[in-house]
């Protein structure tokens, strides 16, 4: 007996109705997501990923060069190379000097070897009186390292599209003459202290606002509503304030006439004309950003502790345990998923601050992103930039990865 | 917290100790921005507690920075408000739509890959500001929209959309989806239903997403940094440049404006955050 499909009231099977139904829910769904998607990933995604391209592409004097470097593809890059390689870089440099375009590849090759910038300035003054044919010759009687095959090399290296080159400077790496990788030389060795200051930075403030904010948490918690809405101004009233005006009370509090050398001096500490230094250094650094930071560290731990019964603690002390081993047993674990939303919350904030330590910082407690903010602005080598950007966001988003791991990232409280 | 008589000595001890720590982390929490108060009504140049002012003598004080704010020769407080307040009109416009649209779509029981989209679509509030600046100056500086309003108006949207994404999906989460059907049931289409129902409902994390994205706009200074020319100047650019150069009782008092507006703000998120509760309680 066959069995008798059941049919909706307009004749079509059940199932298939119900099935066309959720699909039309489906695509409702993600036509209701769809516009801030497309929003995010064109003025957003798109753009991180451009810079991540940004920190590998390498293909400035390929561009500038074109005819050096088909003519170099022949070149075994051990003796001299022959006369069609500098025929190449006859015509590219005379085109670049009638465009009057040098001036950037000038600054990349001296960055690759030194000795690079006189030699092409030397070369493009006297380009044009160079005569037809033997180039080879006339080069090297213009400038003698055109006679010497490192700077050749040193050009040939940069033949490749991609490098990976800023990647290595970022952590204190970087090429010599053979494509080895090596340390960088001792004195420009700054990155590898950036990047554990910044973690280190990071870690502490992570754990002061969690010392700090556990027991103003489990206070807020357990007081009665009155008092903990009154308390709760303390931590929300900071939470909106403007990042520069709290930036700028402590820039006020850490002078060297403000109020906390006022006190060190009155209690006796230190002398009156040797003032402690407490800004334009680490420990600057290190106080606004664990008070700037603290309310994200309240806010979890108290949404967490408000679900805590407090039968669960009375409970543990009706059966023996003393105040501490209910607390170490019973409370503390129950608290866990809070500690983690905050923690890793303070953390990914902390390790991409720039606003304050650029302010209080000075020199010695400046972090990477104030590194990051230097090179886009000041020395603008945008490919670093973008390469040291790169490293921080796949630390940050292997952070959060953890975080939506561990506490789902819906599970984000504010205020 | 008063303890009751027969409360042992040494737990007397430690109760009063962490009522004395937390006492202190409140402190610390507040204090540091009661004093810039003080400072904006100095009489004198300087960022210090004069004497005159320690001994709560009148000619310590005066408004002669908040004149100096408003009317200063060449201030550029005017220009600042005026822009701040535009983009961040614009940019909590559109956060506001474009996030409480998604969150309709994310709160869906039929959306499909729901936690990776939540993920993409809340990133820009957990990526740092220093890479997002970067990143989107890149954009706007090759489509021509860098030193525009309009650039650092799309910028900061980026950055508001998640605050009311989390804001009105949390609203959402309580909400009796019974309702709409209702209305459904009695005929309204779904844009109806949606302006007359679903939208008074989730009105409280609507506007309390709305307040985050102007807040987020309004004290914007990293992405602004990257994209602003000098016609875009906003109040966190000035007070950034100020900064750097010289702390001035102009910035104070600029700071103590900006104190006054963040706790109007404060009131108004806290009076919202209750009456969301209680709209949701009769909802359960």
């Amino acid at each position: 007996m066959s069995q008798e499909k059941i049919l909706s009231s307009d004749g079509i099977p059940l199932e298939e109705s119900l099935k066309k139904a959720e699909r039309k829910n489906k695509l409702k769904a993600v036509l209701l997501v769809a516009p801030l998607f497309l929003f995010i990933l064109i003025i957003y995604i798109f753009p991180i990923g451009d810079m991540l391209f940004r920190s590998v592409d390498d293909r400035m004097i390929t561009k500038m060069l074109p005819k050096t470097f088909v003519a170099m593809e022949k070149w075994d890059g051990k003796d001299l190379p022959d006369e069609p390689v500098y025929e190449g870089l006859y015509e590219d440099l005379s085109l670049l000097k009638k465009n009057k375009t040098f001036g950037k590849i000038i600054a990349r090759l001296n960055y690759e070897k030194s000795g690079f910038s006189s030699l092409i300035k030397k070369t493009i003054r006297k380009i044009d009186k160079l005569e037809e044919g033997n180039y080879k010759e006339q080069f090297i009687k213009i400038h003698k390292r055109w006679g010497q095959s490192e700077y050749l090399v040193a050009l040939k290296n940069t033949a490749p599209k991609w490098s990976y080159a800023k990647y290595l400077k970022g952590v204190d790496l970087k090429f010599d003459e053979q494509r080895n990788i090596i340390q960088q030389d001792e004195d420009r060795r700054i990155y590898k202290t950036l990047w554990l200051r910044t973690i280190n930075v990071a870690f502490w403030v992570t754990i002061f606002c969690f010392i700090l904010a556990y027991p103003i948490a489990h206070l807020l918690a357990t007081l009665p509503m009155k008092y903990s809405n009154l308390l709760m101004i303390c931590v929300l009233l900071p939470f909106w304030t403007s990042l520069l005006v709290r930036t700028s009370s402590w820039m006020v509090l850490l002078q060297q006439q403000g109020p906390i050398n006022d006190l060190i001096v009155w209690l006796g500490w230190a002398a009156d004309d040797n003032r402690p230094e407490l800004m334009y250094n680490v420990i600057g650094t290190f106080v606004a950003m664990t008070q700037i930071l603290l309310p994200f560290m309240v806010l979890p731990l108290y949404s967490v502790m408000k679900t805590i019964s407090p039968s669960l603690m009375r409970a543990g002390k009706s059966l023996g345990g003393t105040p501490l081993v209910s607390f170490i047993k019973i409370y503390f674990p129950l608290t866990i998923p809070g500690i983690g939303a905050g923690s890793l919350l303070v953390f990914i904030l902390a390790i991409g601050y720039y606003i304050t330590p650029a302010l209080v910082g000075g020199a010695s407690g400046s972090l990477i992103s104030n590194n990051i903010a230097y090179h886009m602005k000041s020395s603008l080598d945008w490919a670093f930039a973008s390469a040291l950007g790169t490293m921080l966001l796949v630390g940050v988003l292997a952070i959060y990865w953890v975080y939506n791991k561990l506490v789902g990232i819906d599970n984000i409280k504010l205020g | 917290m008063a303890l009751p008589n027969h409360t042992p000595l040494n737990y007397r001890i430690w109760h009063y100790t962490y009522l004395t720590f937390c006492f202190l982390v409140f402190f610390f929490l507040i204090a540091p921005l009661f004093v810039i108060l003080p400072l904006s009504f100095n009489a004198e140049q300087y960022i210090h507690f004069s004497s005159k002012m320690l001994a709560l003598d009148p000619e310590g004080f005066s408004l002669r920075w908040y004149e100096d704010m408003i009317y200063g020769t060449k201030n550029p407080w005017g220009l600042a408000t005026k822009n701040s307040l535009i983009i961040a009109f614009f940019a909590t416009i559109g956060s506001t739509i474009l996030g409480t649209v998604a969150a309709l779509g994310l709160s869906s029981r039929h959306m499909p890959y729901k936690a990776a989209f939540m993920a993409l679509l809340i990133s820009p509030m957990i990526v740092p500001l220093i890479i997002s600046g970067t990143a989107i100056f890149f954009f706007m500086a090759k489509v021509g929209l860098a030193a525009t309003h309009t650039g650092i108006v799309l910028s900061h949207i980026i950055l508001g959309t998640p605050f009311v994404v989390i804001t009105v999906t949390a609203t959402l989460s309580g909400f009796d989806h019974s309702v709409t059907r209702a209305a459904a049931s009695l005929g309204s289409n779904p844009v109806n239903t949606f302006m007359k129902i679903t939208l008074p409902l989730i009105m409280p994390g609507v506007i309390s997403g709305a307040l985050f994205a102007f807040v987020t706009s309004f004290d914007e200074v990293v992405v602004v940094l990257f994209l602003a020319g000098l016609e875009n100047t906003t109040i966190p650019i000035q007070m950034w440049v100020g900064l750097r150069e010289q702390l001035s009782p102009t910035i104070m008092a600029v700071a103590t404006c900006l104190i006054v507006m963040s706790t109007l703000i404060l009131v108004t998120a806290e009076l919202l955050r209750r009456r969301s509760e209680r709209l949701r309680g009769i909802n359960r």
